[in-house]
């Protein structure tokens, strides 16, 4: 059933081989294809200017007011790349073997290699389009490392580098909106999949300002939505950040893999308060250089609660520097999954520094000294003070990361100069998602997902600068030439017709449920049952999972969602600009999902990558796999409710990486 | 703390609009100014009222989505800061505080708080970009040096969110610090330099043609910019729009 159509040959001839042998469509054919992108992000974006640059009729959605918008404008620490640039061993397969490793051996080996081989790629294009990465004073491009490697191949702009990139791509989908080739349509939202024949054949779409509910048709359509992150209601996604599109193509038959997924970011400004609506992630790369601590005795925590201690009072030998302690090859850059157990580890046994218990220190005084001795140096000053040395420090690091320190003065209100940061875990990304095939097409002919939307590459774990990666390949590299395979088919289909049944009752379909929503006469807003959701979610399905909590989920959600759907209160009306009804409909999507991830879970009863099942852990507490029963890809198939879903199992066969335990330490 | 708000309430772009006044309690410091909108509109959807629609997404300074004008300032009284960045600390017990929308006739307001921003994509799409194909197949991304300096002038130049400060808080509503960060970081780049002549022509020519105003030197934008970008990026596009002008064919 599940054919995940890899390519024949060895590992590394693969990529190369598939494109020499995939069907083509002509140039002049395909300007007889129309094709729609779904999203704006980086997979969006990058995938929509290139399609429309080789031919194809695009037509282009998001739901916020520009293109330039989407959630990949606020990835902070950059994009990885093998091109070796800083000669430290760096290679195509290195960064090949790290991912799958860093992942867990829970991803596909083509994919991730293929993955390797456009990386190089990707930084060309992104400086030939005026992409403003950090160089070093020779004039070349800078580096640094990110979690989960021992090489430098991290390409950056300052903590931006998500912004950049995601320039770079919407000024080459402007380009092709001023040729004509994209037609752009902004403050649009993806409401259902159309299929004919069994064939994505277009969609239904929602216009947010003035609530008409639309047809699109197309030979094509890729959805390129991004995660689920926000079914945790707080994360560091988008406000608008979603899963509809993806849940909605699950609903008409693309498989779900791998719901349960979810990568909980180690670094991010610790809950303030319950109105709180939103996470804000601090950069892992502020890892390479800041060292992650609490005090040793729990009087020092009773005393920096009350005050009568600051941190910085506590000496070297009173503060346990727990990662540096416990995983001493790669100390603070471990990987995410493994410093945000070791983060709610400390906080669970009472070391928590603030006073929701909920937060360890991120401290920088250490690297102030550091940089501040080789500035002095290289400046020529000799016997420099303490102070000199701190100070000079100080502003190597504003160098490198003063927008994120900004960032968390302005939240905290504390400047981080002068006092550690104070940071815990938040969820971040999902790596599960639709399931693709080698072409990223979803088990619905015609309907491919690109970007975190998909699945494919980053198994049980996602390292640090490779969502920005992956977004990037599967929008230039891949989906270009992957999906000509497809339309060669469509070449004499002609203009798909709107105005056919299927269309008639999809788009009946989405106006019954809008009008049930806003006609509901409920007494409670979206946000408090999103809320709710989030906590059972966080609780019960967050960092650390059991068979127990899972199934009290599932119920849970299930009650939930009744609730919702008799109890919603949702204002105004459909036909106008209506945030609360689009929260309302993008809720009602998660609400199902949530179960979803939670059945996944459940269902995976081994821990791996981001994926922790207390019943599976080793005598140290460390995440134990099991090889032998659970090396498969999780496929989920819809059959009429979240917990009816049925299960396909895509074996993961590893040819060229040995299966190991991972060890950090 | 307890405050009162006055929010600018319109139906649609040509509905006429009005401020409404609403007060609150208990509002905490740590909150930033949306979840404080947020809490109001909990408490109007909840009283049977309709809640006041703004644009938001990432919160967290970097999308350009939040768009309000504060007390008289675009983002309100911080500097460097987007309304959604913005904490309810900035205030003070018992102040009065005005929420309108972006105001300018290039913006129209779709509802409430919200206004349609549109012109700064077709401004882009009119030239903002530098005209390389997608296929991956150019140089090596070493192979042009570039000193260290023009790159992190030109990342300063990037950083723009495109949220619209500066054209709200002109009198004029000129959209220039926009349109001359792009054309300067593109213009400040190997990369950009082949088109520059051509690319500044066109953005300017669409820039008026989407009925922005023109710059007359207060410096207003360069205040209220939440990424700082400094106005000698409008100096760098006048000389690139003159010697284009002298000196195209």
């Amino acid at each position: 059933m599940l054919d995940s159509r890899i390519p024949e040959g060895p590992l590394a001839e693969k990529w190369s081989k598939h494109k020499d042998n995939i069907r083509l469509v002509t140039p002049a054919n395909k300007r007889l294809i129309d094709i729609i992108v779904v999203g704006t992000g980086l997979a969006g974006s990058s995938a929509a200017a290139s399609l429309a640059e080789m031919g194809y009729n695009v037509k282009s959605l998001c739901f916020q007011d520009s293109p330039r918008r989407a959630h990949s404008i606020a990835a902070q620490g950059g994009i990885n790349a093998s091109k070796n640039y800083q000669n430290d061993g760096d290679s195509v397969h290195r960064l090949f073997y790290d991912t799958v490793k860093g992942g867990d051996y829970r991803s596909r080996e083509a994919n991730v290699h293929r993955l390797a081989e456009v990386s190089g790629s990707i930084i060309d294009q992104c400086v030939a389009q005026g992409v403003p990465f950090a160089r070093e004073y020779g004039g070349l491009l800078d580096n640094r490392s990110f979690g989960g490697v021992q090489v430098s191949r991290t390409f950056y702009a300052k903590g931006q580098t998500g912004q950049q990139l995601l320039l770079g791509a919407y000024s080459a989908l402007s380009r092709q909106i001023s040729k004509g080739k994209v037609e752009m349509l902004n403050r649009h939202e993806m409401m259902e999949v159309v299929k004919v024949d069994g064939k994505a054949r277009g969609i239904i779409a929602r216009n947010l300002v003035t609530g008409e509910i639309e047809r699109h048709s197309a030979h094509a359509v890729i959805l390129c939505t991004g995660g689920y992150g926000n079914a945790f209601y707080l994360s560091t996604n988008a406000m608008g950040s979603n899963a509809s599109a993806a849940w909605r193509a699950h609903k008409q038959g693309s498989f779900f893999a791998n719901p349960c997924f979810t990568q909980i970011h180690p670094t991010c400004i610790p809950v303030s308060g319950h109105y709180q609506s939103k996470l804000t992630l601090m950069s892992e790369s502020l890892r390479n250089d800041g060292r992650i601590w609490v005090p040793k005795s729990k009087d020092d925590v009773e005393a920096i609660l009350n005050g009568s201690k600051l941190p910085r009072d506590l000496k070297e030998e009173e503060r346990d520097y727990y990662l540096e302690r416990r995983y001493p090859a790669f100390g603070n850059l471990v990987p995410r999954d493994v410093a945000s157990r070791a983060a709610k580890e400390r906080c669970d046994a009472g070391f928590g520094v603030n006073k929701t218990g909920h937060a360890v220190y991120l401290d920088f005084a250490s690297a102030f000294v550091r940089y501040g001795k080789t500035e002095a140096l290289t400046k020529g000053i000799s016997n420099p003070s303490d102070e000199t040395i701190v100070e000079l420090g100080r502003e190597v690091i504003k160098s490198k990361y003063g927008n994120l320190f900004d960032m968390y003065k302005q939240i905290t209100d504390d400047n981080p100069y002068e006092t550690p940061m104070m940071i815990y875990p938040a969820v971040h990304y999902t790596m599960g998602g639709l399931w693709v095939d080698y072409n990223l097409m979803t088990t619905v002919p015609g309907l491919f997902a690109a970007g975190e939307a998909n699945f494919s590459d980053h198994g049980a774990n996602r390292l640090g600068a490779s969502a920005l990666m992956q977004g990037l390949a599967d929008g230039y590299f891949v989906l270009p030439y992957t999906i000509g395979d497809y339309l060669a088919d469509d070449i004499r289909t002609g203009k798909i017709s709107t105005a056919t049944v299927e269309f008639d009752a999809a788009e009946k379909k989405v106006k019954d449920e809008i009008k049930a929503l806003i006609s509901n006469n409920g007494d409670t807003p979206v946000d408090d049952f999103h809320r709710r959701l989030g906590l059972i979610m966080w609780e019960k399905c967050g960092m650390s999972r059991n068979e127990k909590d899972l199934k009290e989920a599932i119920a849970e959600i299930q009650e939930l969602r009744k609730e919702f759907h008799s109890n919603v209160l949702v204002p105004g009306s459909e036909n106008e600009f209506n945030p609360e009804l689009e929260k309302a409909t993008r809720l009602a999507d998660f609400l199902e999902l949530g179960e979803a991830m939670c059945l996944d879970a459940l269902t995976r009863a081994e821990s791996c990558g981001g994926h922790f099942r207390e019943e599976s852990q080793t005598p140290d507490g460390e995440a134990l796999r099991d090889d032998e029963n659970y090396t498969f890809v999780s496929a989920w198939e819809y059959t009429g409710s979240p917990s009816e879903a049925k299960l396909h199992k895509e074996d993961l066969v590893y040819d060229n990486i040995e299966l190991k335990q991972r060890s950090y330490k | 703390m307890n405050i009162t708000l006055k929010v600018w309430r319109q139906k649609g772009p040509n509905q006429l609009g009005a401020m409404e006044t609403h007060k609150m309690t208990e509002v905490s410091g740590d909150m930033s100014f949306l979840e404080m909108m947020d809490v109001l509109n909990d408490n109007l959807i909840r009283g049977g009222k309709e809640p006041f629609a703004f644009d938001h997404d990432c919160r967290e300074g970097i999308c350009g989505s939040c768009s309000m004008f504060i007390n008289g300032e675009a983002h309100g009284p911080g500097r460097n800061v987007t309304t959604c960045q913005l904490h309810m600390r900035s205030f003070k017990d018992g102040e009065t505080i005005h929420v309108e929308p972006w105001r300018s006739a290039a913006f129209p307001v779709i509802k409430d708080l919200s206004v349609d921003r549109s012109a700064f994509d077709r401004i882009i799409q009119s030239g903002g970009y530098v005209s390389v194909n997608t296929s991956g197949a150019t140089i090596d991304a070493n192979a042009i040096p570039i000193p260290k300096h023009d790159a992190d002038e030109a990342f300063d130049s990037a950083t723009c969110i495109g949220c619209g400060a500066c054209v709200a808080t002109c009198k004029n509503s000129s959209a220039m610090l926009f349109v001359a960060a792009k054309v300067s970081q593109l213009s400040l780049l190997p990369q950009g330099k082949p088109e520059s002549k051509e690319r500044v022509i066109r953005m300017v020519d669409q820039m008026d043609l989407e009925g922005f105003g023109n710059c007359t030197n207060t410096g207003a934008c360069e205040v209220e910019c939440p990424k700082g970008i400094s106005i000698t990026n409008i100096a760098r596009m006048n000389r690139e729009f003159l010697s284009s002008n002298l000196t195209s064919k």
